[in-house]
């Protein structure tokens, strides 16, 4: 009962949320100076012509009525056509989804990786020099922003040591046998490993630029939490068990360490969506972001709009998986 | 005679400063035996059970003597081995049970751990250990406690718990860090009597820290008064009840109210029997000389 309440008040919440998202993004692309018609018809086009257009796109009525019709529309999953590839915002946003949240999921996943270990590390190895020197590689990861990140590792992984792609998703000599859009792990389940790797040397780079200063946060945070659980009662009483320092760390104290971390990393993975628009720019990478900067480019306005809502969306969900992920870590939570 | 816990000059101090916690404290523990640690706050009598069960806090280092248990140097092997012949031989009852367990982990595991991992049994053979020891300490319905979380459980239950815990491996050596002090009144008797209990029917060697000479009285067999890390008096339970031979010793007895006379007003240890123990504890400091330096 106690669930069911929460739920639906956290559906009221999330779906007045995304309706805010719409209104300001909608209000926003329209204030700025710039529109879409100009981008369409070369210079000198004639005052009718622009008419014609404005009328064909609506854009000639009052901001209030476009929304009232654009948002009628999309209550019934119609996010409009887009003016610059004249396709529907939909099928164009939902095709380039997948190639986002794979590249998210990445960078999380080697986010969590590298600070956990970092973490791990640098609490078996407390106030001595190890701890001293991920105390400063965290400095370093916290104070780089993501996108000069990725500028390092061109430099690195693609001009002095070129090891891995610096651009795109995927080779385009590769034949792709696939039917989603999911090619990670589409390639996975069809034990197409050749294309699994280069997939994954396209995505190493961008992901790894996106989650170093996520790396940092996360490896910061539990080191803290850590040191402070590893002196606790429980961790003093299974070391007089006969159980190693390494042990104590990662079976005493990190389960009740990751909680306080968990939230925040919630917070900072919604961030690392938004810094794909920037990574996916810089690595040719076809996902949404990329696309994100191409509409604004040509100001199509109901790409925008879609892209907008689709990352708020995401961003709700992350949230929602964080908070069901606590519940489901904490036992005090779960019997509650 | 020698006992299983033998400690000889042990002595302590702050790291990186001259500041001593322990000064050459001798202990004889015979197996089967209970001996207390009675002393104020600060006098250094849970580092002794920490210094034993090696988990002695990083600030704190010990700069000689020795720690034998079943006739082996501590000190002198290496940190794994020091820690498997801990978990083997001795065992440890907490302070506070509510911070004792791990939050998140099941009862179960928490028993049974050590029997796997460190002893090397069966985890069916652990499990079955675990209800016998469970039961022998009066837990009702064992098999579905150990499925639940520490929080589901009330204070005297977890301390139960801990108690079979570390009883569960059949220790020689039990290092109980005032294991009563967290509980309520009416609890802390029925702990104690339990403790007592299991001790005698396993002879177990038990190391009793605690800062009530009542206590004392009720469990033990031979007692240490400590007084700033020294052994000021090391004596039999009857003898100190009946005699005290310092005068710190009769100070404490003294201090110590009794509900046999509720309207004496608590006496604390008078001025003069401190300011002669400090003395006495500058004085030895003043006499010692570090071995290590002596051989160097």
């Amino acid at each position: 009962m106690m669930l069911l309440r929460q739920t639906v008040s956290r559906l009221i919440t999330t779906l007045i949320t995304l309706f805010g998202v719409a209104v300001i993004v909608f209000v926003v692309i329209r204030v700025v100076p710039g529109n879409p018609i100009a981008m369409m018809l070369p210079p000198g086009a004639s005052e009718t012509d622009i008419e014609r257009l404005k009328t064909l796109y609506g854009l000639d009525k009052s901001i209030f009525e476009q929304f009232v019709i654009w948002f009628g529309n999309v209550l019934h999953g119609d996010f409009g056509t887009s003016i610059s590839t004249r396709q529907p915002v939909l099928s164009l946003v939902l095709d380039r989804l997948p190639a986002t949240l794979e590249l998210s999921i990445m960078a999380l996943v080697m986010a969590v990786a590298i600070g956990g270990a970092l973490a791990v590390l640098g609490t078996r190895f407390r106030g001595r020099k190890t701890e001293a020197g991920i105390d400063v590689a965290n400095g370093i990861g916290l104070s780089i922003p993501d996108f000069l990140w990725g500028l390092a590792l061109i430099l690195l992984f693609g001009v002095l040591w070129p090891v891995f792609q610096i651009s795109g998703r995927v080779s385009p000599r590769l034949e792709l046998p696939f039917t989603n859009q999911f090619y990670l792990f589409e390639s996975l389940a069809r034990l197409r490993f050749d294309i699994t790797a280069d997939l994954l040397s396209h995505m190493f780079m961008p992901a790894l630029a996106l989650a170093l200063p996520l790396a940092a946060i996360i490896s910061q945070l539990l080191k803290q939490s850590l040191k402070e659980t590893v002196n606790l009662d429980y961790s003093v009483l299974a070391r007089t068990k006969g159980y190693s320092e390494t042990k104590v760390i990662l079976s005493e104290a990190l389960p009740n360490s990751i909680l306080p971390t968990l939230t925040l990393v919630g917070v900072q993975f919604t961030f690392l969506i938004g810094g794909t628009v920037i990574i996916e720019r810089l690595f040719s990478y076809e996902g949404l972001g990329n696309m994100a900067i191409d509409a604004v480019i040509n100001r199509d306005l109901p790409l925008i709009q879609g892209i907008v809502i689709l990352f708020a969306i995401l961003f709700t969900f992350v949230n929602l998986a964080v908070d069901m992920t606590y519940a489901f870590l904490n036992p005090k939570l779960r019997h509650a | 005679m020698s006992g299983f816990l033998e400690i000889r000059g042990l002595s302590a101090r702050l790291a990186g400063t001259g500041q001593r916690l322990l000064r050459s404290v001798d202990i004889s523990l015979p197996a089967g035996s209970v001996r207390g640690l009675v002393g104020e706050s600060g006098a250094g009598k849970s580092m002794i059970g920490k210094a034993v069960l090696g988990v002695l806090p990083k600030a704190v280092e010990v700069i000689e003597g020795e720690i034998l248990l079943d006739g082996q140097d501590l000190q002198k092997v290496s940190p794994a081995e020091r820690r498997r012949l801990i978990g083997a031989k001795a065992a440890l009852i907490p302070q506070d049970p509510l911070t004792a367990l791990n939050p998140s982990r099941r009862i179960g595991p928490q028993i049974t751990d050590r029997l796997v991992d460190i002893l090397g049994w069966t985890k069916a053979r652990a499990a079955t250990r675990a209800l016998e020891v469970l039961a022998e300490v009066s837990i009702p319905e064992p098999e579905r406690i150990m499925r639940l979380y520490p929080h589901e459980l009330s204070g005297g239950m977890r301390q139960r718990i801990l108690i079979a815990s570390a009883f569960a491996a059949e220790p020689k050596l039990i290092v109980a860090d005032e294991p009563t002090t967290a509980l309520d009144v009416t609890v802390q008797k029925q702990i104690l009597k339990l403790i007592s209990e299991l001790q005698a029917r396993h002879g177990t060697a038990l190391l009793f820290v605690t800062h009530d000479l009542g206590v004392v009285s009720k469990v033990c067999d031979t007692l240490s008064v400590l007084y700033a890390g020294k052994v000021v008096e090391d004596t039999t339970v009857e003898r100190f009840f009946a005699a005290p031979q310092h005068g710190y010793s009769s100070a404490l007895l003294a201090a110590t109210p009794r509900h046999t006379d509720p309207s004496s007003s608590l006496k604390p240890v008078p001025r003069e029997v401190l300011d002669a123990v400090a003395a006495e504890v500058a004085a030895s400091d003043a006499a010692w000389r570090p071995s290590g330096g002596a051989r160097g």
